[in-house]
């Protein structure tokens, strides 16, 4: 494997910086009402869908853009980026052969061809590309254990009562500036449902991709896991080479019910821009999870990409003796800046959180951790461990942590541990020493740092974490 | 094997090496005792090519090539091993990870093919079995947590591992208790063939009644001012380094 990491270091600074030529169906740049209307309408939807969104929007034109997070970016002109685009396949398709071939080709060079997931690896996946989902794989297998695994236009069609029950109920329509545009304008996405007392039998995979040149990507993810049921899903991302700024603003709710347990992990890695900072997705992303009585939400995330990262995956603890986790790996070289954490928000007695976060620094970037732990004032026996780590290579770059503690009970045992450290020159040269040149004694390091959380990935996910940590650190230092 | 001729180095602006002339064959044990402040420890560094340590002046051949024009990692890859007087910590990089990582770079280095797994994990059983350490050092974070007797058998364990023609033990006695000595010391004599090498730099006699020199030079002031059979060491243990610091004064 260290051959294939070694050849891509030093080839090409960004490997998916390609542009696929889909004929696309795209709305021209702007946003009104009208927009929405016509949004809603392409989509086919029922007309509660349309009202939620108008009174989305509705919000939305009262809200401020947040500026309190510790980044700096020119503000996107919301009235130059198109709101709709999909890629122009309105059949119906039954199996992959019917899949657009140059379509198939762009998976194949992001090393997700479809047949080779179905067949070897018994992930299925459910892609999106342009907002619209083109194939949806291994249902049938989910859907003899009940378990529906599908586009969210599909669910607003199929399954219009559960998502109406659910959508907006984690993070409501208000909830922040970008939730609220996201609410109104959001094209497609992935919708989730794990029936009582079922297991999940597999990962469930979302590929995310942008396609379309000044295309923003309003994404809506819903997962439900009813009571007693387990689901691991993941989410990965890569996206096209672009000058101008591409404005990602995603949403995702998770509901884990009485004894239900989510597993959600990400691995970003979106265009962070060149080597002058220029262009580079934004990522601008509200995911939070609320967990019932007994349940667990686990969050993972590795993120590697985009130049402006916002980003707080969060959980409510509501229910007595419920967990949430978070283990985060954010990695900033070159100009990007990051600013994510997350939230733990307990109310029910006896809830408990851990927070991981390891953050790396390179080149000119700026990384900083931000995190609330709030007991609430009937949250009997509360618990939260966290440990925020930030690694710095080279002395252009910057470290920040801003944890909040806000503990309304007396019973509640709130712990953070916090370090900062250097990759020395010391452990450099020892790994020199016996015989390991320094970029992969800096891939072999970071690697070593960011073992807890890796560890927490399911097993595909964290081979290709490591090389993208590998990937997006080369040439950090000198 | 090593040929160094008229070494001169220093750190920052300070000479600490100032003509060192000294050669190893293959089969032989050489000790290297001085002082603190002596050079003791530079000469290993510069050998191993940490680049703290500017070569102001002389040569170092290491079988018929300019080890000065190498990288570290080259050195290694040629059979160049350095057993640290301070083991560095990597948090979170196993053991076995990490020495599989080694020996795998040092194989690409000199073109070969990675070693295969069941070879290498044979590998480690036999070497953990020969240095007495329990299998569950394999699966520790390298050298945390780790004693300074742990991180010393590491070291021992890492060179048992890697098959260097040319090891240096620095300073590897420092921190360990007889029975780790004689464990360590062990190891490094079962390792002996005709074919390798070993450098001891050490302050004090007391582990060379474990690796037995073919010969001894005493290091002062940045100079090899003495030279002779194992004997010398002990005539040092006896009359102590303020006799070479009377002689050099």
């Amino acid at each position: 494997m260290s051959d294939e990491i070694l050849d891509e270091i030093t080839a090409s600074d960004y490997k998916y910086g390609f542009t696929t030529a889909i004929e696309s169906d795209t709305v021209p740049p702007g946003l009104n009402e009208d927009v929405i209307r016509l949004i809603s309408e392409k989509k086919n939807e029922p007309q509660w869908m349309l009202d939620w969104r108008l009174d989305a929007y509705k919000t939305w034109l009262e809200m401020e853009e947040p500026e309190w997070p510790n980044v700096t970016y020119t503000k996107p002109d919301f009235q130059a980026v198109s709101y709709y685009s999909a890629p122009k396949q309105k059949k119906e398709l039954g199996s992959l052969d019917e899949v657009d071939p140059e379509l198939l080709r762009t998976f194949e060079r992001l090393g997700i061809s479809l047949d080779e997931q179905k067949l070897l690896s018994g992930v299925a996946m459910d892609v999106v590309v342009d907002s619209v989902s083109v194939a949806t794989t291994f249902k049938k297998t989910l859907a003899e254990k009940g378990i529906i695994f599908c586009s969210m236009s599909e669910a607003i069609q199929e399954h219009s009562e559960l998502v109406r029950k659910h959508l907006g109920t984690v993070v409501p329509k208000r909830d922040n500036f970008y939730a609220a545009l996201n609410s109104a304008v959001f094209t497609d996405g992935s919708f989730c449902y794990i029936p009582k007392g079922v297991r999940c039998p597999m990962e469930l995979s979302t590929y995310f991709r942008i396609n379309e040149a000044n295309t923003g990507q309003f994404e809506r993810t819903l997962v439900i896991a009813d009571q007693g049921s387990y689901v691991s899903y993941l989410e990965g991302c890569t996206a096209p080479s672009r000058d101008e700024n591409q404005l990602h603003a995603a949403v995702v709710e998770l509901v884990a019910m009485d004894d239900a347990e989510i597993k959600y992990s990400t691995v970003q890695n979106w265009y962070p821009g060149d080597a002058e900072g220029k262009g580079g997705v934004f990522n601008f992303v509200t995911k939070r999870g609320i967990c019932e009585r007994n349940a667990k939400i686990s969050w993972t995330q590795v993120e590697t990409g985009s130049a402006v990262t916002w980003k707080y995956p969060s959980c409510i603890l509501k229910g007595d003796n419920s967990i949430g986790e978070f283990y985060s790996v954010a990695v900033t070289n070159k100009y990007q800046q990051a600013d994510t954490g997350t939230k733990m928000i307990h109310l029910g007695k006896n809830t408990k959180s851990t927070i991981i976060s390891k953050g790396i620094s390179a080149g000119k970037s700026h990384n900083s951790y931000r995190g609330l732990v709030r007991v609430g004032a009937r949250a009997e026996n509360a618990r939260n461990f966290s440990q925020c780590d930030s690694l710095l290579m080279g002395d252009q770059c910057g470290a920040h942590t801003f944890p909040y503690i806000e503990a309304q009970h007396p019973t509640a045992q709130i712990e953070h541990e916090a370090t900062t450290s250097k990759i020395g020159e010391d452990q450099i040269f020892y790994c020199n020493q016996r015989g390991i040149g320094t970029e992969e004694a800096i891939a072999l390091i970071v690697n070593g740092y960011c073992k807890d959380v890796l560890n927490q990935l399911p097993m595909e996910f964290a081979v290709e974490a490591q090389k993208l940590l590998e990937i997006s650190l080369e040439g950090s230092v000198g | 094997m090593i040929k160094i001729n008229n070494l001169q180095a220093r750190v920052e602006d300070k000479e600490i090496l100032k003509g060192i002339n000294l050669e190893i064959n293959p089969g032989e044990i050489h000790a290297i005792m001085g002082p603190n402040g002596s050079g003791k420890s530079t000469l290993s560094n510069v050998i191993a090519g940490r680049e703290d340590y500017e070569v102001t002046g002389g040569s170092i051949d290491f079988e018929g090539e300019n080890l000065l024009d190498l990288d570290p990692e080259e050195r290694a890859h040629k059979g160049i091993f350095l057993s640290f007087q301070y083991p560095v910590e990597i948090p979170g990089v196993t053991v076995s990870n990490f020495i599989k990582t080694a020996i795998n770079e040092s194989r690409k280095g000199r073109g070969q093919e990675p070693m295969e797994a069941r070879e290498m994990l044979a590998k480690m059983r036999e070497k953990t079995a020969l240095l007495e350490m329990d299998k569950s050092y394999l699966s520790r974070s390298l050298n945390e947590g780790f004693s300074g007797g742990e991180k010393k058998r590491n070291e021992i364990f890492q060179m048992a591992m890697l098959e260097p023609k040319l090891a240096i033990l620095d300073e590897t006695d420092s921190g360990l208790d007889i029975d780790a000595l004689r464990i360590v010391a062990g190891g490094v004599n079962k390792l002996r063939t005709a074919d390798n090498a070993v450098m001891v730099i050490t302050h004090y006699q007391r582990l060379l009644d474990y690796i037995k020199p073919d010969f001894v030079h005493v290091l002062y002031n940045g100079r090899i001012v003495k030279s002779g059979g194992p004997e010398l060491a002990h005539e040092l243990e006896e009359k102590g380094y303020d006799w070479i610091k009377a002689e050099n004064a």
